[in-house]
């Protein structure tokens, strides 16, 4: 990985360091976040590629859920965050003046740590993204609920429960669910955090086996706690500690040949 | 072991929950002992779907009354629902933290202002000013409704408010990921998603419409009739009571008493719905 300096607002399509064929789908540069006072995320540098799963790694408050969401913006939510530097989502930077939010936001989906489908029925959950960017017709809608449920890969639980309230379903189906909501814009990247932190085992494993089948259409972006899932499904790493970036490459070396010895601390269970 | 204080406390507490019921019982009895032999004395049929009301002649017939009561209820409704909704969104999830602390004490006074007041306003404001713009007498339903959609604001404000207040964040946050704007995450997920707690805020503005007596015999007319347009005059159950109470006797005094039974069950069943709501929406 080559460090890129420069932060200015520019669109910069980063170089990858040779050796890979791998498209850059996400580019953070020189990004500090503060939350008022507080320097939360220290001037961090990494290229997402694209159509592979990247995780996140690091103990509590280092940073990762901070960081995942400057991706698609939603820190602009708290107030007194403050953020420098330069994501670039296919080489145009995400903080530029202009940048319309919402279209950002159906490029680049989220999943979140607890399941929140909205209290209405199944259908009108996943037909709420379409609904919102302007899609009508019964049977086009029909058609994309369909298929984001099936790519969810809950279709066939849920097909004949699809005007009942989600509120019904179990946690892992409404995860789930919620991973078909997210699905049903065609976001090109897919931001999991912690998704499968509240479920029991079985989902747990069901939506690791979901976010693999995914990445071969979306980049998958995922925060989690668990170092086993990370070693599992996840093609790059990156581990953080207290705001820093400290190592970040593919997944295998870093977990069996970790650079800093931070790292090796860390996956080690020495801290954390 | 139990100590003498503990004993105390709870003597005391039970005794003051015991008075509470013990109002609401004795009301009810005392309403239903002198209401429901008057209502069989007139016959209930004649009662309640009578039009016509002459305690000369012993004449009692409520319709009018029971009509004029929901057309108010109706039209405060009309008024009041749409503004008070908004405002409670508006205060929930578009004013800044400055306009908040400006207006919530606002709407609390409008609750703290006593209903003559209320009547005061409309019968030297709003029925002067009907009266130009309509070239009618003034007091009129149209009055009644505007004074009692006002009335009933801070209940539907503050009970709908704390319940957009109420709706996770996480519904928000979900709606935003997907792409929705503000005001789309506001109007077509955490409105729904608050529904039976707004609605709870309505049906309680309509008990306090329906129940409202003050403010409404000041400005309503109060003539006995079933009105025909918004410009006609008006009198509701709770008015009819308090024009006639000072000067009833006998069956005419009853059939006053009859007319609260009737105010009652309203009351009743509205709060029963109110109830219901309140349990769907803590779900």
């Amino acid at each position: 990985m080559s460090e890129i300096k420069q932060a200015s607002a520019a669109c910069v399509p980063t170089p990858s360091s040779g050796e890979s064929e791998e498209e850059t789908k996400i580019a953070v540069q020189n990004l500090d976040l503060f939350y008022g006072d507080f320097h939360a995320l220290h001037g961090v540098n990494m290229d997402i590629p694209a159509n592979q799963i990247t995780a996140f790694i690091g103990p509590s408050g280092c940073g990762k859920s901070t960081l995942l969401r400057t991706l698609n913006r939603m820190n602009d939510l708290v107030e007194g965050c403050r953020i420098e530097g330069v994501v670039a989502l296919d080489g145009e930077n995400i903080y530029a003046k202009g940048t319309d939010v919402n279209h950002l936001r159906r490029r680049v989906g989220m999943v979140f740590q607890k399941p929140n489908p909205f209290p209405m029925s199944v259908y009108d959950n996943v037909a709420f993204g379409p609904r919102t960017h302007g899609i009508k017709g019964k049977e086009e809608l029909d058609g994309i609920v369909e298929n984001a449920l099936r790519k969810a890969a809950i279709w066939d639980e849920l097909k004949d429960r699809l005007k009942k309230s989600a509120l019904g379903l179990s946690g892992g189906q409404q995860q789930r669910l919620c991973i078909a909501r997210a699905l049903a814009v065609e976001p090109e990247v897919l931001l999991m955090d912690e998704a499968t932190s509240a479920l029991d085992p079985l989902s747990t494993g069901r939506i690791e086996d979901l976010a693999v089948e995914l990445k071969k259409d979306y980049t998958v972006v995922m925060v989690t706690h668990n170092m086993q899932q990370a070693a599992r499904i996840s093609d790059k790493c990156a581990f953080f500690l207290l705001g820093d970036l400290v190592e970040y490459g593919d997944t295998q070396m870093l977990f069996s040949h970790p650079v800093d010895k931070r790292t090796e601390d860390y996956i080690t269970g020495r801290f954390g | 072991m139990k100590s003498i204080k503990e004993t105390v406390a709870k003597v005391l507490f039970t005794a003051a929950a015991g008075v509470s019921i013990l109002a609401v019982a004795l009301i009810c009895v005392f309403l239903f002992a002198s209401g429901v032999p008057a209502i069989a004395e007139i016959g209930p049929l004649e009662f309640l779907t009578g039009t016509v009301w002459k305690p000369g002649s012993d004449i009692y017939g409520i319709l009018p009354m029971i009509l004029g009561s929901i057309y108010a209820t109706l039209g405060a409704l009309v008024i009041g629902v749409p503004i008070g909704l908004f405002c409670a969104v508006y205060l929930s999830r578009f004013a800044s933290p400055r306009v908040k602390r400006l207006l919530t004490p606002g709407v609390e006074l409008l609750a703290g202002i006593p209903s003559v007041i209320y009547g005061f306003f409309g019968l030297v404001v709003l029925v002067p000013l009907i009266r130009q713009v309509f070239h009618v007498q003034g007091m009129s339903l149209l009055a009644a409704s505007i004074i009692l959609g006002v009335m009933i604001l801070p209940t539907i404000i503050t009970v709908a408010r704390n319940s957009l207040d109420a709706v996770p964040e996480s519904y928000y946050e979900g709606a935003l990921a997907l792409g929705a704007d503000h005001e789309r995450s506001v109007f077509r997920v955490l409105v729904p998603a608050a529904g039976s707690g707004i609605m709870a805020g309505v049906v309680l503005g309509v008990g306090r419409a329906i129940g409202e007596t003050m403010a409404v015999v000041m400005i309503a007319g109060n003539q006995v009739q079933i009105p025909n347009s918004l410009l006609d005059g008006v009198r509701t159950l709770t008015t009819n009571i308090v024009m006639e109470m000072g000067y009833a006797a006998d069956l005419h005094r009853d059939a006053l008493i009859a007319t609260a039974v009737v105010l009652f069950v309203f009351v009743l069943v509205i709060n029963l719905v109110f109830a219901a709501l309140n349990a769907r929406s803590k779900k």
